[in-house]
């Protein structure tokens, strides 16, 4: 039986060529998971403070938040920085090491950038005007969106923070490249998720 | 001439491991087959508690104006019954069958990412026995607290800390949060499993029907469980950072948190039927000697159904008082989606539908899902009418209605799918005899527990209370149901007695008992560490079907 069915064992390493990558797939999952968990708090914002408007009191959207250097700056940093990971990975794929390296700093560099500016903003927003999550609707749905926006961002950095340090350990040579295209997936999810809290947040009901 | 020295003894240790080793050898395991029977053993043996609980609410309600277990443990009751049963049940008992058969049938030696997977079972585990030591560490700083007793789908603003000062709701957040996080990584495990690693020939319309099922519940686990957790981290900050998010005294919303339930709810509940319909799909070809009737129509129905099922869930809140808009929209495509559900039903009809029956008990069961599930596939269309389910929303006749569908629907494939797929796993034949006999008692015991139900609750019982006044036509009905509880506990006790009695000493399997064709057959019983060498390759859909009869191949006519 097991040699009726099974005849091709030659055959299975040509195939595996073939195959879709198990690491690409695998984080478009993860990415489609991680989109509807974010979908959930976005809803939350649109409803309360969009749709609904809640009068709780508390400081209105326009009050808080303004498109100033800090806003644009940051997500200046943010996004630029999905293309100095492209160029780190497309190195990486060439073998050009110390390239890899400088790009991915680089990446590093401008992903800490923003993760200050929220940090920033935050100290702004509880030590100067009082809030946080139970202080208004608005409080709770701005620091949780944002605030698991950043996390999400610390995860992507402290995986990208790694990498720099097996690098220079030489523990990345370039034929796990294609592992780093997939960690590089994940940062441009990071990025994308900021562009729909941008709108939501500085955009929506502000202007 | 060289002497060949004498082995020392100690070089070579043939001794059989010792009880250390082999509980050793199944924590470690990331092997998909023990990964999957620790699955299903685990569910299984929630499925007992959960039982017990059940038994423990069927009591209080034998009576009428009866004070056996009172409100506070009642409530207790039927929140950890329904929880258990939905995340700690229904769920891992079915991811464990697709872990297990899913490399097998796809003819491949593990999932995609075989430590993720052991890593989404131990987690899945210790989020159960988190959920359980609620009964044992939620007093709290008042001493009031239990077990949860929100119910299970823990609607707000009870579950906000005005109504709930002890921990019992945080015990239920972090269980199900925790065991959550194991659903996804396995959903997303077997979702690239069956995208990434399928044998040479199997392309995607060649897959047993279970695969695609499995295929499908994977993207809705993607999809539903991560807003049941964005939900449940809403709440657990409006518990302890104060947030306003359903606190309605706060300008929060109680409706916001029904609609992200129920928008992981439904497809939820479509997640634990979902591989209920791959099971039957399997297993009526097999025992009608036929090919599976209208096999892209089956694919398609199920594609249609998960796509759908993301646009149902506002059924389960007509009596909330949404604009009739809503009401008529959430109406309307649940009506539509009794259509690729009846496609499926009629296909597994033509299936049956002039073939050669063996009614062993894998088909006794399969017959009797159809049939309990039809029943409950009615009464579901009957709800979804908006003004019926005005009048019945949240009583005894819903209860009754998704007993039918997750009873007699998934729990039956579950029975048919364990004795089918147990002499794979051990080697050894469930007894035929225990099966039918417990098959029967089970279908007299469930109809008669759930029959009643509909009655019930057309006469106004009301759902999840713990007592009802004398003299309003309630006790006969109640009672029915309660003696029926006792008729499907003797049955579950054959159940665990033919479980154990046929591990010690059952019938040997062989690697193909059923005369089947899908690869899990291919393999030995159980199968080997690395299920195949070397990798199969399949031509059609029937693989076995074709190296049995090589010269009237299924291939010929595909």
């Amino acid at each position: 039986m097991t040699q009726a069915v099974a005849h091709q064992a030659s055959h299975d390493h040509a195939h595996e060529e073939h195959r879709l990558s198990k690491g690409k797939v695998g984080m478009s999952c993860l990415i489609i998971t991680e989109s509807f968990f974010f979908m959930a708090f976005i809803v939350a914002y649109l409803y309360y403070v969009v749709i609904l408007q809640v009068d709780d009191g508390g400081p209105t959207p326009t009050e808080l938040f303004y498109l100033d250097w800090l806003v644009y700056g940051a997500s200046i940093c943010l996004f630029s920085s999905s293309a100095t990971v492209v160029f780190a990975a497309n190195a990486l794929a060439r073998g050009a090491h110390d390239k890899f390296r400088s790009w991915l700093f680089i990446t590093i560099v401008l992903g800490g950038l923003f993760i200050a500016a929220t940090v920033v903003e935050w100290a702004d927003m509880i030590g100067n005007k009082g809030m946080w999550m139970d202080t208004s609707s608005l409080g709770t749905c701005y620091f949780s969106l944002v605030g698991f926006h950043a996390f999400h961002v610390c995860v992507g950095l402290t995986g990208l923070t790694l990498c720099l340090l097996f690098s220079f350990m030489g523990k990345l040579p370039s034929f796990q490249a294609e592992r780093f295209e997939v960690l590089s997936w994940y940062w441009h999810f990071v990025d994308t998720i900021w562009i729909f809290v941008f709108i939501t947040v500085y955009i929506l009901r502000v202007y | 001439m060289t002497v060949l020295p004498k082995p020392t003894s100690g070089a070579l240790n043939i001794s059989p491991p010792g009880i250390l080793e082999r509980v050793h050898e199944w924590v470690t395991t990331v092997d998909h087959k023990k990964l999957g029977m620790l699955y299903i053993f685990s569910g299984l043996f929630f499925f007992l508690i959960g039982g017990i609980e059940a038994g423990v609410i069927r009591w209080q309600l034998a009576s009428a104006a009866n004070d056996v277990a009172g409100p506070v443990t009642y409530n207790q009751m039927f929140t950890m019954h329904g929880t258990t049963m939905v995340f700690l049940v229904g769920m891992p008992v079915l991811l464990g069958f697709g872990n297990y058969l899913v490399p097998l049938m796809i003819g491949t030696r593990d999932m995609a990412f075989p430590r993720l997977n052991a890593w989404g079972f131990w987690v899945f585990l210790f989020g159960g026995l988190l959920l359980y030591f609620s009964f044992i560490g939620s007093a709290g700083l008042f001493g009031t607290a239990g077990a949860p007793d929100v119910g299970w789908f823990a609607y707000s603003p009870l579950t906000s800390r005005t109504f709930n000062r002890g921990n019992n709701v945080d015990y239920w957040i972090l269980g199900i949060l925790v065991s959550g996080f194991g659903s996804m990584a396995t959903g997303i495990n077997l979702v690239v499993t069956i995208l990434c690693l399928r044998c040479k020939g199997m392309t995607l319309m060649r897959m047993p029907i279970m695969v695609w099922s499995m295929l499908v519940t994977g993207f809705l686990v993607m999809i539903a469980l991560p807003v049941l957790t964005a939900a449940q981290v809403m709440l657990l900050f409006d518990r302890f950072l104060g947030a306003h998010f359903f606190n309605p005294q706060l300008d929060g919303s109680a409706l916001l948190w029904q609609h992200l339930f129920w928008f992981f709810g439904h497809p939820e509940v479509y997640i634990l039927i979902i591989p209920a319909f791959g099971f039957i799909s399997e297993i009526v070809p097999v025992f009608s000697r036929k090919v599976i009737f209208g096999y892209t129509m089956m694919v398609i129905a199920l594609v249609w159904i998960a796509f759908q099922s993301m646009s149902v869930w506002a059924h389960h809140m007509f009596a909330v008082g949404l604009p009739p808009s809503l009401n008529a929209f959430f109406a309307a495509s649940t009506f539509l989606i009794a259509i690729p559900t009846g496609i499926k039903v009629f296909n597994w009809l033509g299936t049956i539908w002039g073939g050669r029956l063996i009614f062993h008990t894998p088909m006794l069961y399969a017959m009797g899902f159809i049939a309990m599930f039809v029943i409950g596939g009615l009464t579901g269309i009957m709800l979804a009418t908006v003004p019926f389910d005005w009048d019945v929303s949240d009583s005894y006749f819903v209860v009754g209605h998704f007993h039918y569908v997750l009873f007699g629907g998934t729990m039956f494939a579950v029975f048919a799918a364990v004795f089918y797929w147990f002499p794979k796993m051990t080697g050894k034949m469930l007894s035929e005899r225990l099966g039918k006999w417990q098959f029967w008692i089970l279908l007299i015991g469930m109809n008669l527990t759930f029959g009643p139900m509909h009655i019930s609750g057309i006469l106004g019982m009301p759902r999840r209370i713990y007592t009802y006044a004398p003299d309003r036509g309630l006790e006969i009905w109640n009672l029915l149901s309660s003696i029926g509880y006792l008729v499907q506990f003797v049955a579950i006790v054959l159940f665990a007695y033919n479980l154990i009695s046929s591990l010690r000493n059952g019938r040997k399997a062989g690697d193909d008992p059923w005369n089947a064709w899908t690869l899990e057959w291919a393999t030995t019983s159980p199968p080997k560490d690395w299920n195949f060498n070397p990798l199969p390759a399949v031509k059609s859909r029937r693989p076995l079907w074709d190296a049995k009869h090589p010269e009237d191949p299924d291939y010929d006519y595909e």
